[in-house]
């Protein structure tokens, strides 16, 4: 009884320290607080996370111009934004890829795609690419959706159903926000979809 | 009598290729499971991929050179397009048909990712492209993309 009681604490020790712990290279886990961040926005503004962020908390996806995923995606990241900053969490889209390998996602091209799209929410390059690994990101489109205390509280997938908007059963990022407005855990709270790989820069030498 | 001859050599040709239609399967995660599940003696390469993935179509070349070599284990690759369900007749039959793909090709058409993903391996993301190749229980993952293929045959040896 006494070894077990032990181990509790130990283990309970553990866990707090374990939250305790700076971010290394490991991505953030559902819960960890992210670092706060600046990126140049298609405006030629700068935006910082955390004065961009509404009330509640903000939606962050790391999307781009060119994936036909994240072009799927276009009109219903609009429609969300529209719809979730009126709740305090508007959308800030990040584009991860390196403009090199990717010249079609270069900032010229994110301006002219923004103008086009009538993008109602800021659009920013994570031009060197310090952003992105940090949230463990992977592919675009893909959310990571923070708290007002910026805290992970849902990272993956838009919806169910990338080629039919209509057909959509389950709409992931709504159903996270329903959760965090009223105090539940998002559940799922991480989910995977299909999309393009980031394309990370290439290492000199 | 010489007439009818020349219409069907001119007309034996144009029967042949359509028969080669390049008409692939259309499969959910449920029916594509069991491609994923042999145990035999076959190596299975099975490798996700679509046709606007600049990178997926960089290394079908070297996934359609395993055909033409030999290995000491039988290898099958099974190329599993990820097209949009209404773009095969426009670009993915046609991709086919002009890069005379020889391999197994079969579409995956299974709108909630979130469900089969984890099932095919849980070491994926979602990311294309996306390769697994596995010899009854040994599956190994790659995730981005082979950069030859040497890098491919290196892989097809060590099972």
């Amino acid at each position: 009884m006494k070894k077990l009681f032990f181990l509790i604490i130990l283990m309970t020790g553990t866990m707090v320290f374990m939250s305790m712990k700076k971010t290394g290279d490991k991505p953030y886990e559902i819960g960890e607080k992210v670092d706060d961040f600046q990126l140049q926005n298609i405006d030629n503004s700068w935006i910082q996370l955390s004065d961009y962020m509404g009330e509640e908390g903000a939606i962050i996806i790391f999307t781009c111009n060119t994936c036909p995923y994240a072009q799927l995606y276009e009109d219903r990241i609009i429609k969300m934004h529209e719809r979730f900053i009126k709740m305090g969490f508007p959308v800030l889209a990040v584009n991860p890829n390196d403009i090199v390998q990717k010249p079609g996602d270069n900032f010229e091209n994110m301006q002219k795609r923004a103008s086009e799209k009538n993008f109602p929410y800021a659009y920013v390059l994570d031009e060197n690419q310090e952003v992105y690994p940090k949230f463990g990101a992977t592919n675009t489109p893909q959310v990571f959706l923070i708290d007002n205390n910026m805290q992970l509280r849902y990272s993956g997938a838009i919806d169910d159903n990338p080629q039919n908007p209509d057909a959509v059963k389950i709409n992931y990022v709504e159903n996270a926000i329903e959760a965090i407005m009223s105090e539940e855990n998002p559940d799922p709270s991480r989910t995977k979809a299909i999309g393009c790989g980031i394309k990370a820069k290439k290492k000199m030498g | 009598m010489f007439k009818p001859l020349l219409l069907v050599f001119f007309l034996l040709p144009l029967f042949t290729w359509s028969q080669n239609d390049f008409k692939p399967l259309v499969l959910d995660y449920t029916t594509l499971a069991p491609m994923l599940e042999k145990n035999n003696d076959t190596i299975y390469l099975i490798n996700f991929w679509a046709t606007w993935c600049k990178p997926c179509i960089e290394e079908l070349p070297f996934f359609e050179q395993v055909r033409q070599d030999q290995f000491p284990t039988p290898v099958q690759v099974i190329l599993v397009s990820l097209d949009f369900r209404n773009q095969l007749d426009s670009k993915l039959i046609p991709f086919l048909k002009e890069n005379k793909i020889k391999s197994k090709v079969v579409v995956l058409d299974d709108s909630d990712a979130n469900s089969w993903i984890d099932k095919i391996d849980p070491r994926w993301s979602g990311a294309l492209p996306a390769t697994i190749v596995y010899k009854n229980e040994d599956k190994r993952f790659f995730p981005d993309g082979f950069q030859s293929y040497e890098a491919v045959k290196e892989v097809l040896v060590s099972f």
